[in-house]
C-alpha cells in the first residue's frame, strides 16, 4: 500500500461524515428557507439558501446593475449638448444616479459571494446580458426625455414590487433606488411636456421620440409570461411578485392618461381601453426584434460594450496605482510599529 | 485587459450614515476603495447625494463579525418567553400615575 | 409613492443653500463691471463642468464617476449663480449667455478649456484649478457685494471638497506605481504653463476695489500649496514660464470653439424655444 492509499481511508470516512453532515444541513436549512419565504420574510445574506435560489438572485441583480451602468451610456451623451443649463444639471445628476443605483446593486449581489470583478469581467467579455432598451441609440433630445418617462417608467413599475424581494439586501437596495428614481421619471415626462407645448419642430422632435421608445419600452417587462421559463420560480421564491405581462398592463394603464396630458399619441392603432377587462389593449409587440436585441444584435450593442470596456481598461493604471499605494502606506505604518515596539 | 487582476481590485467596505444629530449611525450600503481615506469620500459622494447624512463610518468588510445565522436557533432563544424585562408586563399599576 | 421605511440611512432633504433661481428672483443687479467679473468667474466653472461631465461612465472605477459627476455639479451650479447674476446687468438670462454668446466673448481660462487626456492629466487640472478657486472664495466671501459674497460662501464649501479630492489623487498616482507617476508627472507638465493665467490682473478686476479679489495676491499663497502637494507625492513642479498669449480678453485656446460647438449646438438650432 502506498502511503498516498494509507492516507486515504481516513479521509474517506471523515468525507463521508461530512458529506451527511452536509446533507442534514441542507435538509434543515431548506426547511427553514421555507418557512421563511412560506411567512413573506426576508432571506439574510448569511441564511442557507438553496444553490439555485442564489444563482438565480446573482443572475437578476447583476442584471439590473448591468443596465444600471450601460444605461449611463445613451443619456450620458447629451450632458454635453444639454439644451439649457438647469437640464443639464438635471440630466448630469441622473445619470450620475445611474452609477449610484448600479453601485448599490453590485454590493447587494455582492453579499450573495460573487465579487463584483467577476460581474464586470462578465459584462466586459460579452456574456452577461442588460436590459436591451439600452442598445438603442438616443438620437435627439426629446429621446432623453422618451428615456426618462417611459423608461425610467417602466423602470419603476417593475422595481416597485422588488422592494419587497424576498432577499433582503436585493429590496433594501430597491427601497433606495425607487426612492431616488421618483424624480427620473417626471423630469423626463417635464422636457416631453416642454417640447410638446413648443415650436411645431419641438413637437415633432417629442412625438418621434415617444413613437421610438414606446415598443422597446414595453418589451422592457421581458417576454410575454408564456416565453418566460424562470418567472414562476422567482415568483415561487418571492423574488418576483407579479409576471411580466401584469406589470406590462399595469405599465400601459399607466401611460395611457399620462400621454394624453402631454398632448402627444402612442404609436399603437389597436390601444383602446377594454371595459369588460378594466384595462387598455394593445397590439402584440415585434418579439423577433426583441430576441435579436437580447442575443446582442442591437443597433448599438458593439457600441455600447466598446465604450464600457475602454473606459476599464483605461482605468487599470489609476485602480492599480491607488492599490499599490494602499499598500505602500500600510507597508510604513507597519514598520512604524514595528520600529515603535523596538524602541 | 480586462479587470480581474487583483492589483487593481479595490476592497469592500460596509457604509454607516448618521441622519442628523441624536440618531445612531445606520447601515447605508456599500462600496469599494483602495484606502480608508478613499473609502470614507466615496462613501461621502455615493450615500449622502441628497443630504442623508451628517456624519460617515467605514468599516471594512472582512472586520466584521456576525453572530451564526439563526437556521441553527439557539442563539436568541434565551431572550423568548421573558415577559417581565418588559413594562407592559406590570398591569397592577394601571390608572396610577407616573408608574 | 411611499415606501414604508424607518430607515434614517435613506431619508432626504433639499437642505438649504441659495440657487440661481433664488438669484435672479432676488431683484439684486449686478453693475457693468461687476457683471464682467462674474463672467470670468462663472465662464471658467461652466467650462471646466463642461470638461469633467464627459467623465461620466467613462472613469477608472464607479465611486469614481459619482465623485467626478459631483464636481461637475458643484461647478454648474456655480455657473448657473455667476451666469445669472451677470445677466442682471444686461437682462439676460444665464442660458442667454452660456448659449448665445460667440466664442471670443467668453472669459475662461486657457487652463478649464483643455482637454481632459487620461486620468492624470485631469486629476492636474483639477489639483491647479480648485487650489485656486479655494484662495479665490476664501477672499471673496468678504465682497462688498453681497451676491458674489454669497456665492462665493456656497462655492467655497464645495471647493474645499474638489481640493481634498484632487490633492488624494495626486498622492495616490504619484507614489503609486512606476506608470501612473510617470502619466501625473506628465499631467502635470502638460497644463502647468496655463498657471500664470489665473494670476494675471485684467480688466475689469483692476478697477473694482473689495468688489473683486486681485489675482495677482493669489499667487504666492496658490502656488505654495502646489508645490507643497506636488513634493509630497514625489513629482516635480514643472519648470516652465506661463504660456504668452491670453489674458481673458478673447485670446483663447483652440478647444473653446469645439467645447461650444458642442454644448451651444442644439439651442441654437431652436432659438427662443424653452426647454
Amino acid at each position: 500500500m502506498s502511503p498516498q492509499n494509507h492516507q486515504h481511508a481516513p479521509l474517506r470516512l471523515a468525507d463521508e461524515a461530512d458529506a451527511a453532515a452536509a446533507r442534514d444541513e441542507a435538509e434543515s436549512g431548506q426547511h427553514r428557507f421555507d418557512e421563511i419565504i412560506a411567512d413573506d420574510s426576508r432571506i439574510e445574506p448569511r441564511d442557507w439558501m438553496p444553490e439555485s435560489y442564489r444563482k438565480s438572485l446573482v443572475r437578476q441583480v447583476s442584471q439590473h446593475a448591468h443596465s444600471e451602468i450601460i444605461g449611463m451610456q445613451p443619456e450620458g451623451n447629451w450632458i454635453s449638448r444639454a439644451p439649457s443649463l438647469k437640464r443639464k444639471a438635471i440630466l448630469m445628476a441622473k445619470v450620475q444616479d445611474e452609477a449610484g443605483h448600479g453601485l448599490y446593486l453590485y454590493s447587494a449581489a455582492e453579499t450573495l459571494g460573487t465579487p463584483r470583478e467577476d460581474m464586470y469581467d462578465q459584462l466586459y467579455s460579452g456574456k452577461a446580458k442588460y436590459s436591451s432598451i439600452f442598445n438603442y441609440p438616443a438620437r435627439t433630445w426629446a429621446d432623453v426625455g422618451a428615456i426618462g418617462w417611459l423608461v425610467d417608467g417602466a423602470a419603476i413599475v417593475n422595481q416597485v414590487p422588488l422592494c419587497r424581494a424576498s432577499y433582503g439586501p436585493y429590496g433594501r437596495a430597491m427601497v433606495r433606488i425607487c426612492k431616488e428614481e421618483s424624480f427620473h421619471q417626471r423630469q423626463g415626462w417635464e422636457i416631453l411636456y416642454s417640447l410638446s407645448h413648443g415650436t411645431q419642430e419641438q413637437r415633432e422632435m417629442a412625438q418621434a421620440a415617444v413613437d421610438r421608445f414606446y415598443g422597446p419600452a414595453l418589451q422592457m417587462f421581458g417576454p410575454p409570461d408564456g416565453d418566460s421559463p424562470n418567472s414562476q420560480q422567482s415568483m415561487a421564491w418571492n423574488i418576483k411578485r407579479f409576471t411580466n405581462d401584469e406589470l406590462r398592463q399595469r405599465f400601459v394603464d399607466m401611460i395611457v392618461p399620462q400621454v394624453e396630458a402631454l398632448g402627444l399619441t402612442l404609436p399603437d392603432p389597436e390601444l383602446k381601453w377594454n371595459e369588460e377587462r378594466g384595462h387598455y389593449d394593445f397590439a402584440e409587440l415585434d418579439w423577433d426584434e426583441f430576441f435579436a436585441v437580447i442575443k446582442g444584435n442591437g443597433p448599438l450593442s458593439r457600441q455600447r460594450l466598446e465604450h464600457y470596456r475602454s473606459a476599464r481598461d483605461e482605468g487599470a493604471w489609476v485602480r492599480e496605482a491607488a492599490v499599490a499605494y494602499a499598500n505602500r502606506v500600510s507597508q510604513e505604518q507597519d514598520r512604524d510599529q514595528a520600529a515603535l515596539i523596538g524602541a | 485587459m480586462s479587470s480581474s487582476a487583483d492589483s487593481s481590485s479595490w476592497p469592500l467596505w460596509e457604509v454607516f450614515i448618521r441622519g442628523s444629530r441624536g440618531l445612531s449611525h445606520v447601515h447605508a450600503g456599500s462600496l469599494h476603495a483602495p484606502d480608508a481615506t478613499m473609502a470614507i469620500r466615496n462613501a461621502r459622494d455615493l450615500y449622502t447625494r441628497r443630504n442623508e447624512g451628517t456624519s460617515v463610518w467605514v468599516v471594512p468588510a472582512e472586520a466584521i463579525m456576525a453572530s451564526d445565522p439563526d437556521s441553527k436557533g439557539g442563539y436568541f432563544e434565551s431572550a423568548q418567553g421573558k415577559s417581565y424585562r418588559h413594562a407592559t408586563y406590570y398591569t397592577q399599576s394601571e390608572g396610577v400615575k407616573h408608574l | 409613492m411611499s415606501f414604508a421605511s424607518h430607515d434614517s440611512a435613506t431619508r432626504q432633504s433639499q437642505g438649504e443653500a441659495i440657487t440661481a433661481e433664488e438669484i435672479a428672483a432676488s431683484g439684486a443687479t449686478a453693475d457693468e463691471a461687476t457683471a464682467r467679473y462674474a463672467l470670468i468667474l462663472g465662464d471658467d466653472a461652466l467650462m471646466l463642468s463642461q470638461r469633467l461631465g464627459a467623465w461620466v461612465s467613462r472613469a477608472p472605477e464607479l465611486e469614481e464617476d459619482v465623485a467626478l459627476a459631483n464636481i461637475a455639479l458643484d461647478l454648474l451650479g456655480h455657473a448657473r449663480f455667476l451666469l445669472t447674476y451677470a445677466g442682471t446687468a444686461w437682462g439676460k438670462s444665464e442660458d442667454d449667455l452660456a448659449y448665445f454668446r460667440e466664442e471670443e466673448e467668453f472669459r475662461s481660462c486657457r487652463l478649464v478649456e483643455q482637454e481632459n487626456g487620461d486620468f492624470g492629466k485631469t486629476i492636474a487640472r483639477q489639483l491647479i484649478f480648485s487650489f485656486y478657486q479655494h484662495e479665490l472664495y476664501s477672499r471673496l466671501v468678504h465682497s462688498t457685494d453681497a451676491t458674489l459674497a454669497a456665492i462665493a460662501e456656497k462655492a467655497l464649501k464645495e471647493v474645499d471638497y474638489h481640493q481634498d479630492h484632487a490633492a488624494q489623487w495626486v498622492l495616490r498616482l504619484g507614489l503609486g506605481t512606476e506608470e501612473s507617476s510617470r502619466r501625473m508627472q506628465a499631467g502635470l507638465d502638460s497644463v502647468w504653463s496655463y498657471v500664470e493665467e489665473l494670476f494675471t490682473d485684467v480688466e475689469p478686476i483692476t478697477e473694482l476695489g473689495d468688489v473683486a479679489v486681485l489675482p495677482s495676491t493669489l499667487r504666492e499663497p496658490t502656488l505654495n500649496r502646489l508645490h507643497q502637494v506636488i513634493e509630497q507625492a514625489d513629482l516635480s513642479v514643472p519648470d516652465m514660464s506661463g504660456a504668452h498669449g491670453a489674458d481673458r480678453s478673447g485670446r483663447h485656446s483652440e478647444q473653446r470653439g469645439f467645447i461650444l460647438a458642442e454644448m451651444q449646438v442644439l439651442a441654437r438650432r431652436h432659438p427662443g424655444a424653452t426647454w
